[in-house]
C-alpha cells in the first residue's frame, strides 16, 4: 500500500481528526463566547462525521428497499446486505444532531444572560469585571 | 460514495471551518458556519445517509443558524479574535 493510497482510502478519518482539533482549539483559545460555541458545534459535527463514515460500504446504495421482502421472494430476487449502507450509525447520529442543537441553544441563552449582566461577551473583560466586584 | 466528490466537499469543509473561526465580524462568522452545515449535509447525502442529511439541513443549518443570528442581534456583532 502506497502513501497516497493510505491517505485517500481513509480520507474521511483524517479530515475528522483535523476538524475535531480545529473545534477543540477554538473552544480553548478563542476569547469570544459565541466563537467558543461555534467551535463546540464544529467538534460535534466532526464526531458525527466519524460515526457516519463507519457505515459506508464501497458501491453501496441508500438503505431503503425498493420492493417488499415478499415481492422479492416471489420474483426470485436476493436482498444482499452489502448492497446497502449500514443504517445503524445513521440512526444513532440522528439523536446526536438534535442533542447538539439543544446544547448550542442552551449555551447561546447563557451568553445572552451574561451579556445582560456584564455588558460584554469577551471572556477577559467578564473576568476583570468579576475581579473588580461590579456586575 | 464517489471519492472525487468526497475530496472536494472535505476540502471546502476545512476552509469553511477555519474562515468561520477567523472572522472578526460575528454575523459573517455565523453565515460561514451555515455554509459549513450545508456542506456537512451534502457530505451525508453523498455517503448514503439521507435521513441524517435532511435532519442536518433542517435542524443544523436552519435552526442553529437562526439561534446564532438572534444571539448576535441581541448582544454585539464585534469580536476581538
Amino acid at each position: 500500500m502506497t502513501v497516497t493510497e493510505f491517505i485517500v482510502s481513509r480520507l474521511n478519518y483524517w479530515i475528522y481528526i483535523i476538524l475535531m482539533m480545529i473545534g477543540l482549539f477554538a473552544m480553548i483559545s478563542k476569547k469570544n463566547l459565541i466563537k467558543k460555541l461555534i467551535g463546540m458545534s464544529i467538534f460535534q459535527t466532526a464526531i458525527i462525521l466519524f460515526y457516519v463514515s463507519l457505515g459506508v460500504k464501497e458501491g453501496s446504495n441508500i438503505p431503503i428497499l425498493e420492493h417488499s421482502v415478499s415481492h422479492a421472494a416471489e420474483h426470485g430476487e436476493i436482498i444482499r446486505a452489502e448492497d446497502y449502507a449500514n443504517p445503524l450509525p445513521h440512526v444513532l447520529m440522528l439523536t446526536a444532531i438534535v442533542v447538539g442543537v439543544a446544547t448550542l441553544g442552551v449555551g447561546l441563552a447563557i451568553v445572552q444572560k451574561i451579556h445582560k449582566e456584564f455588558g460584554t461577551i469577551e471572556e477577559p473583560e467578564i473576568l476583570a469585571k468579576i475581579e473588580s466586584g461590579d456586575g | 460514495m464517489i471519492w472525487q466528490f468526497d475530496l472536494i466537499i472535505l476540502g471546502l469543509l476545512i476552509v469553511a471551518a477555519v474562515l468561520s473561526l477567523r472572522s472578526t465580524d460575528l454575523l459573517s462568522a455565523t453565515m460561514i458556519f451555515g455554509v459549513y452545515s450545508f456542506l456537512m449535509c451534502l457530505l451525508w447525502a453523498e455517503m448514503a445517509a439521507v435521513d441524517v442529511a435532511f435532519t442536518e439541513a433542517a435542524v443544523g443549518a436552519g435552526a442553529s443558524t437562526m439561534f446564532l443570528v438572534s444571539t448576535v442581534y441581541n448582544t454585539t456583532r464585534k469580536s476581538s479574535d
